[in-house]
């Protein structure tokens, strides 16, 4: 092992080995879960079955759902409505007094505007938010992501650096020469195959999260006025400001079929800006246009007349490069099969960092009778608990959905313990299974508790357009089984599965 | 400190001063040069701050990577130091801290 102070290549090793140790089980975790959002809607879908496709057109959507955030907060700082579409059949509002939040959150029946009768979960947005915020404190978890995210840009810089026979490495497999052989081979075909991804992904994320890692432009031009920056930049259009005194809000379906006879299409979401006040605020947002760039046009009406005020303009060169980069992060642009692929290139991140890991333990294993130490045996258990752990903990989330009581007070807070409660029991029963025994065992247990998912499925719910997610599930079993076996077949060589099916934990 | 001992401490301790370089002293230059880039660049406001925004963690990294290739962390130290200082300057020059301080 090489230390910083000899040659660069040296010291880049070294670097590349520690820093991608120190965040490994965060960015496995941030991959798995970013994975899975590319399915954020099919998952939402599968978790609510009640659902079907919305009858109410989306003007008297807007207008139901107007009238039932006039009854939870009528003095409200905001209100959003996502109005319903094929793909999210019920009407989605926040509202909130407070820009720190707390932002309440309902799910409408779009026909009648009360609470929808579908089960009380999370569904897709749970991963979504794990992905970025770790369900910590939102700004305490996007700051770890940030970290963990600069720090891949870093492992993943040095780790060109110190692997410069990049393209003759690629094309080595030395699966039966030596466990640590097989594992740096395993690392390196995942990591360079689907590198430009990683690096792409990485850097957008860290622009998606430039506003909070990142405000010193904003505050050297702007002096911390961001709404400032955002209105200039083209980016998000400013609320008219306050009158100070009470007004009434027309009535928002009508706004929102001006706003249809405007665009031409029905916006996706509509922002409601101090609606008890006498200069209320309506902002359409519109689906991005075709393209890269995540830029959604906007029109801001005045809440009390109607009467259309301005319009998002074009952005400059510089904000839409940033547009773009934010719109290849969460890929909105890509139709299925380009979908598939950005999924792909997700698992090989994720088996790209497990592998790293398992090397790290392969790498250190004593020779012969020599006892592990304490570090060798820590970062043991946290490859356990993490790469075999968070499935299991996945798995545990959708069978709850399935099997929990639809009136349970607080089920969707319910599921989400039945993830993280699974998640920990798996690790630490990870921890105590016999060595030999542990990989096999562990990935067992993920290999099961997602079979189960389909066959649950099919017991509770069973119905045919659920088929494809079921399925999905079904490959993710078998993948992780195959796993298993691999790491039960030849337990002194390969400690673990074979990397692209401990990357492929995924729904 | 030979490489077959244990780390000694004062290994232990170069490793730490460059993490601690590399951190604290990778994100100050980022952010200086973002603030800078707001400031300096010849387009609309908004345009030079987000240009400042998305060069910066290109930024960062650079100069994390300097810090761990540097022959010694002094030499590594000095010269994120300079840079800092040249930035500092700019940015002064440029009006930073004294539009802050404007009523």
């Amino acid at each position: 092992m090489s230390r910083p102070g000899k040659s660069v290549r040296q010291s880049m090793a070294w670097l590349h080995t520690w820093s991608g140790l120190v965040v490994g089980w965060v960015l496995f975790a941030i991959f798995v879960t970013g994975t899975a959002t590319y399915y954020r809607p099919q998952i939402s879908e599968w978790m609510r079955p009640e659902l079907t496709e919305p009858t109410a057109d989306p003007a008297a959507a807007a207008t139901r759902a107007a009238a039932y955030l006039g009854r939870q907060m009528p003095d409200a700082l905001g209100w959003s409505v996502r109005l319903p579409t094929a793909e999210n059949p019920a009407t989605e509002v926040y509202w909130w007094n407070n820009p720190a939040g707390p932002y309440h959150h309902a799910l409408l029946d779009p026909a009648t505007g009360e609470r929808s009768q579908a089960r009380d979960t999370k569904g897709g947005d749970f991963l979504y938010r794990f992905h970025f915020e770790l369900s910590l404190p939102p700004v305490w978890g996007r700051w770890i992501v940030g970290i963990c995210a600069m720090i891949l840009l870093i492992s993943l810089i040095t780790g060109i650096v110190t692997h410069r026979r990049i393209f003759a490495d690629f094309f080595t497999f030395r699966r039966d020469k030596s466990a640590q052989r097989g594992w740096l081979d395993a690392h390196n075909v995942v990591g360079v195959l689907a590198l430009p991804f990683h690096l792409m992904i990485v850097y957008t994320g860290l622009i998606e999260l430039g506003p909070l890692l990142m405000p010193w432009g904003v505050q050297a031009a702007y002096q911390h006025d961001v709404q400032a920056y955002y209105t200039e930049a083209g980016i998000m259009m400013a609320a008219r400001e306050a009158a100070g005194q009470p007004g009434a809000l027309m009535p928002l379906g009508d706004i929102v079929a001006r706003a249809i006879a405007a665009h031409g299409e029905a916006p996706e979401v509509v922002l409601v800006t101090m609606p008890g006040d006498a200069a209320s605020s309506v902002t359409a947002f519109f689906e991005e246009p075709p393209g890269l760039a995540h830029l959604h046009p906007q029109i801001l009406y005045a809440g009390d007349t109607g009467a259309e005020l301005s319009r998002s303009g074009d952005v400059g060169a510089a904000t839409r490069t940033g547009a773009v980069m934010v719109g290849l992060h969460e890929a909105h642009f890509a139709a299925a099969p380009l979908r598939v692929l950005f999924f792909l290139c997700g698992l090989m991140g994720a088996a790209t960092i497990a592998s790293g890991l398992v090397l790290w333990t392969v790498a250190r294993a004593p020779k012969g009778a020599d006892p592990a130490g304490f570090g060798l045996r820590l970062v043991r258990v946290l490859n356990l608990g993490t790469i075999a752990g968070l499935p299991t903990g996945l798995a545990a989330y959708f069978l709850a959905n399935r099997l929990l009581p639809h009136d349970l007070a607080a089920r969707a807070d319910w599921e989400v313990r039945g993830f993280f409660a699974a998640w920990i029991l798996a690790a630490i029963a990870a921890a105590l299974y016999p060595r030999a025994r542990a990989w096999p065992t562990s990935l067992a247990v993920a290999a099961v508790a997602f079979l189960a998912i389909p066959i649950i499925d099919a017991l509770t719910v069973a119905q045919a357009r659920f088929l494809g997610f079921d399925a999905a599930m079904l490959a993710v079993a078998v993948l992780l089984a195959l796993g298993a076996r691999l790491a039960a077949k030849r337990p002194s060589r390969v400690r673990a599965s074979h990397p692209n099916l401990a990357g492929a934990v995924e729904a | 400190m030979s490489a077959r001992s244990m780390p000694g401490l004062t290994y232990r301790l170069a490793v730490a001063g460059r993490v601690v370089l590399a951190s604290v002293g990778g994100y100050g230059v980022a952010a200086l040069s973002a603030a800078l880039l707001a400031l300096i660049l010849p387009m609309p406001r908004s345009e030079a701050v987000s240009t400042g925004t998305l060069a910066s963690f290109a930024i960062m990294a650079g100069a994390v990577i300097w810090v761990f290739a540097a022959r010694t962390l002094l030499h590594a130290a000095l010269v994120l130091g300079l840079i800092a200082v040249l930035l500092g300057t700019g940015l002064w020059l440029a009006g930073a801290f004294t539009t802050a301080m404007a009523p």
